[in-house]
């Protein structure tokens, strides 16, 4: 995107829920590096730490070190490394979410209060905490984003009590703005169409929605990492100064459908 | 070795960064090449990704070996 070249320049920020490199959170600091931004990272455990670690250097990024959103401690001490290190921030991008994979199939009737209770956790309420630290880091105001999908709004097959929880971290978003926009903190969300991220490998019949989406959006295809990574410097530029409490749907526009395209084909009977 | 087997290897060596002579059939990804459970996951969508074919969640927990690997995808390319 060369048109976006210096539109982060001078902007630092943090980035949590790097995967690996199919992960929705590296096509966002890859938009983001293009720009012009420093940026932050952070793993989760060491499995993640080796992957999250040659990235960042593809980036020349700093890896703040390890963050279990469950522990509150390991959130404090990110942030007590960002201030040290950095002194304030400009933007922060919260990636993360999690449910047990075998409440991502079935019937949402049947999930169980420990799972409901942990997606809410780490979905949902991560947000509002990482918000809460970052707050006090984004001095000269800032932008906040976390990622969304349509299951939050409209019932997706086998998305389930993540639907619930997504529809939970859209609403707090919009508290989130409400709180920090005085600040000239503006928080938002980017609802990115269905890509094949390790997260989402952990979601029933993951293909059948892909294609699905692929027939059926306005664009008639899917979106990428790169695509959602270059929305997303919209929301975390200057570009969208008056923008807050906003969900952005980047989807090849899946979401202004009502029914099946009349030329979609049967996707029953579709093999690839 | 088979063309499929042999892109197989490949994919092993570059994901998982191992000696090509330790790729063999026998090979099993977390025993002898040292890959953890999110490389497991991993290489099924490379190999998806590199031969357009769907490995079911059912079909993936059987690859264990490379061997499981090829011959999955022989059939599933044939």
């Amino acid at each position: 995107m060369a048109g976006a070249v210096g539109l982060m320049a001078g902007k630092r920020g943090l980035i949590m829920g790097l995967a690996n490199n199919r992960s929705i959170a590296w096509g966002i600091a890859k938009s983001l590096h293009a720009a012009g931004a420093e940026i932050a990272l952070t793993y989760q455990g060491d499995a993640l730490r080796k992957r999250v670690e040659p990235l960042a250097a593809e980036l020349g990024a700093l890896v703040v070190g390890h963050c279990d959103v469950a522990e509150a401690d390991t959130i404090d001490a990110v942030f007590a490394t960002l201030a040290e290190k950095w002194g304030k921030i400009d933007f922060l991008v919260h990636a993360i979410g999690f449910s047990d994979k075998d409440e991502l199939t079935g019937r949402y009737v049947d999930t169980t209060e420990g799972n409901f209770q942990k997606t809410m956790l780490i979905s949902v309420y991560s947000f509002t905490a990482v918000a809460r630290r970052a707050e006090k880091l984004m001095t000269d105001g800032g932008s906040m984003l976390t990622l969304t999908y349509y299951g939050a709004e409209k019932v997706m097959p086998n998305y389930n009590v993540m639907g619930v929880a997504k529809a939970a971290l859209e609403a707090s978003v919009k508290y989130l703005a409400v709180d920090l926009g005085p600040q000239n903190i503006r928080v938002n969300a980017l609802s990115a169409g269905p890509i094949k991220t390790l997260a989402a490998s952990g979601i029933g019949d993951f293909r059948y929605i892909l294609k699905w989406n692929e027939y059926n959006a306005p664009l008639r295809r899917t979106v990428t990492i790169e695509e959602v990574g270059d929305s997303s410097l919209y929301l975390l530029s200057d570009l969208s100064r008056a923008v807050t409490g906003e969900v952005l749907h980047v989807d090849s526009g899946y979401h202004t459908v009502g029914m099946k395209a009349v030329d979609a084909p049967d996707i029953s009977v579709v093999k690839d | 070795m088979s063309e499929v087997a042999e892109k197989v290897k490949n994919i092993v060596i570059d994901h998982l960064g191992v000696d090509a002579d330790k790729v063999v059939l026998e090979a099993s990804f977390i025993e002898d090449l040292g890959a953890d459970s999110l490389d497991t996951v991993e290489l099924v969508m490379a190999f998806e990704e590199a031969f357009g074919v769907e490995i079911p969640d059912d079909a993936a927990e059987t690859i264990l070996t490379v061997g499981d690997a090829v011959k999955f995808l022989e059939k599933a390319t044939a």
